[in-house]
């Protein structure tokens, strides 16, 4: 048995305190009257008003349209993040694919090409990514959102790299039992794949979900807006004598965060069992 | 079922001069069962790639049945292979590995599910067929790997060293099995090993190969009674052929200026080839210092030297040997190799022939 030594504890439950404390806090305030927030500070005791609140940013129209609902919102998102997840392992697996088993000029060159694109982030090209899409007329649509952040550098990384962990004698079997080029990538590889594509998945929902400066470029639309954006908004309005909905934007916050933290404690799940069960 | 024909086979990597395999000419009957025998690095594993389609054939040709595949697929050639990590699909259970060959080649179900059930059961692998190969042992893994070729029914089977992955106990019950099979199936078969004890087990016929050139076809006791060379003289065998600068005077080859054995050749310069397991101990043969014993309980390896070249005996019996033993050897069991080019003098022991067995 190993000795329990108190200060190791005490250093683990405060580390742990410190950061649940905020989360909890928000989940407790949102569940106050915005003016109770607003005379006595935050919360870290339940409240009575958590039920209304809810209901009332998910399904009270908002906005300057007077369209937007806190559902329609969460399904934008939900679109934004499952769109970038899906979408960027489908393309970097296909990249990695295609240069892990083809053997063509210049791969390696071009592998690196689309590892220095790390280097540049969206906020260095979002200008001319911006003029892209506003001369193709998909500012406004789900494809402007999504398709141009699409190609994904640290995916076709990730694939590359387990790709090359494959033994080659997966790919020579294959071949010997007549599977083609596509055959072999769906019938084996992805398959295979399983657990790096969670990974990548929990990595690309959370990027995806919490983009904040690219759809506020690329949406006027009201009903084109993410979370994100909605609780930006729900704070902006200091109208007057008005106090701010601080439980609306808590709530929201906190709705923001449930879908996040689904996808990682399934996909973890998944993960996991990926990585003890497989040997290869 | 097909015989297999390899022609002036060859293959040069690009970027490099040397030829990985050169000018090898292999006939293989229908139902033979070939082994390609070598250290590593000389070529077997590339040559029987060559014949599944996974690398390019540089030069000859490559013929299975009447069909020249210098240019098919590896699934058009009719082949199965063995390869030495398994190559299981992971993710698929076991019947669905064996099925998945079939399933591509467009088979029925009937036919597919018949095939495997009928593998399955010639191998002993019915209790697992839903199970996932980590759920297999070794061994069970490698049967599985075999199954898979099984039930392509392929003119030819290609084992790239499928047992060296077990221990040592499983490889020698597996090596037997591949045999029985083999055998029963009647399937061309050819099989690539570095460990020449599964050769000389195992094959109808070897083929020993050096840096990517054939230096000695032929049946297994031919090969280890007349090896072509001194490299094959020292690769089959165990323990391996000792081989000892010796010189040819009058008739007689001396080892170290002692008299060992009548030889039809001309005086000069020989290298001389002995089996641990033909020198007996024979009052007045040539003197041999005992260095170490190598018990081994049924026999024991007595090495010592004679001169100082080293050498080594088989003795089977349990008294105590003196610090120095006098060695003699059959004259038809004396084998004698150019001292430049190590090729075999075929003019030890005349007139007797290789003795009847």
């Amino acid at each position: 048995m190993q000795k329990i030594k108190p200060l190791d504890h005490l250093i683990l439950i405060l580390g742990a305190l410190f950061l649940c404390t905020p989360v909890v806090m928000a989940l407790m305030s949102s569940t106050h009257a915005a003016i109770d927030i607003h005379s006595n500070g935050l919360f870290l005791t339940p409240g009575s008003h958590g039920a209304e609140t809810y209901t009332k940013v998910l399904t009270s129209r908002g906005g300057f349209t007077g369209d937007v609902t806190g559902l329609l919102m969460l399904t934008n998102s939900m679109i934004m993040g499952l769109g970038f997840a899906i979408g960027k392992i489908a393309l970097s697996m296909m990249a990695a694919y295609a240069l892990v088993y083809f053997r063509f000029r210049f791969a390696t060159l071009i592998f690196w090409a689309i590892f220095a694109t790390l280097l540049l982030p969206l906020e260095v090209r979002i200008m001319p990514s911006y003029q892209v899409m506003s001369e193709l007329h998909l500012l406004n649509t789900y494809t402007g959102l999504i398709v141009p952040l699409l190609a994904s550098a640290t995916g076709t990384f990730f694939f590359r790299q387990f790709f090359r962990s494959v033994p080659d004698e997966l790919l020579e079997a294959a071949r010997i039992d007549g599977a083609g080029p596509v055959k072999f990538f769906i019938d084996v590889l992805v398959p295979l794949s399983k657990t790096m594509m969670a990974a990548i998945f929990i990595i690309m929902f959370i990027y995806g979900w919490n983009q904040y400066l690219w759809p506020l470029l690329m949406t006027t639309d009201e009903s084109f807006f993410t979370l994100m954006r909605g609780i930006k908004s729900i704070l902006q309005v200091w109208v007057g004598s008005q106090i701010p909905d601080y439980n609306e934007a808590f709530a929201l916050a906190v709705l923001a965060m449930v879908p996040p933290v689904a996808v990682v404690v399934i996909f973890q799940r998944m993960f996991i069992k990926g990585l003890t069960e497989s040997d290869k | 079922m097909a015989h297999l024909s390899l022609t002036n086979v060859g293959k040069t990597y690009g970027g490099s001069a040397q030829a990985a395999v050169a000018d090898v000419n292999i006939e293989i009957k229908d139902g033979e069962f070939i082994v390609l025998v070598g250290p590593s690095g000389c070529g077997k594993s590339t040559l029987l790639r060559m014949v599944a389609g996974l690398e390019t054939i540089s030069q000859g040709e490559i013929r299975i049945g009447e069909r020249l595949v210098n240019q098919l697929d590896p699934a058009e050639r009719d082949i199965a292979m063995v390869f030495q990590n398994y190559a299981l699909y992971p993710h698929m259970s076991v019947r669905d590995n064996m099925a998945y060959g079939l399933k591509n080649r467009g088979e029925s179900k009937a036919v597919i599910e018949e095939r495997v059930a009928e593998a399955a059961r010639m191998l002993e692998l019915r209790p697992y067929l839903d199970r996932k190969p980590r759920a297999l042992s070794g061994g069970q893994r490698q049967r599985v790997a075999m199954g898979r070729a099984i039930v392509r029914q392929p003119s030819a089977f290609l084992f790239d060293e499928p047992l060296s992955n077990l221990d040592a106990k499983l490889r020698v019950s597996m090596r037997m099995e591949i045999r029985k099979l083999q055998r029963r199936l009647g399937t061309t078969s050819l099989y690539v090993t570095h460990d020449q004890l599964e050769a000389m087990t195992l094959a109808d016929r070897l083929v020993v190969l050096n840096g990517g050139r054939v230096e000695q076809i032929g049946a297994p006791l031919e090969v280890y009674r007349a090896p072509a060379s001194t490299f094959v003289a020292s690769f089959i065998g165990a323990p391996a052929m000792c081989l000892l600068d010796a010189q040819v005077e009058n008739g007689t080859v001396m080892l170290e200026g002692h008299a060992l054995a009548p030889v039809a050749q001309a005086a000069g310069p020989v290298t001389l080839g002995l089996r641990a397991e033909d020198l007996r101990i024979t009052p007045g043969g040539v003197p041999m210092r005992v260095d170490h014993i190598e018990e081994l309980g049924a026999q024991r390896i007595v090495h010592g030297y004679v001169g100082d070249q080293a050498l080594a005996m088989i003795d089977t019996s349990e008294a105590p040997l003196p610090e120095t033993v006098h060695l003699g050897v059959a004259p038809a069991r004396v084998h004698l190799f150019d001292a430049q080019s190590g090729r075999r003098i075929e003019a030890a022991a005349q007139p007797v022939a290789v003795p009847a067995e």
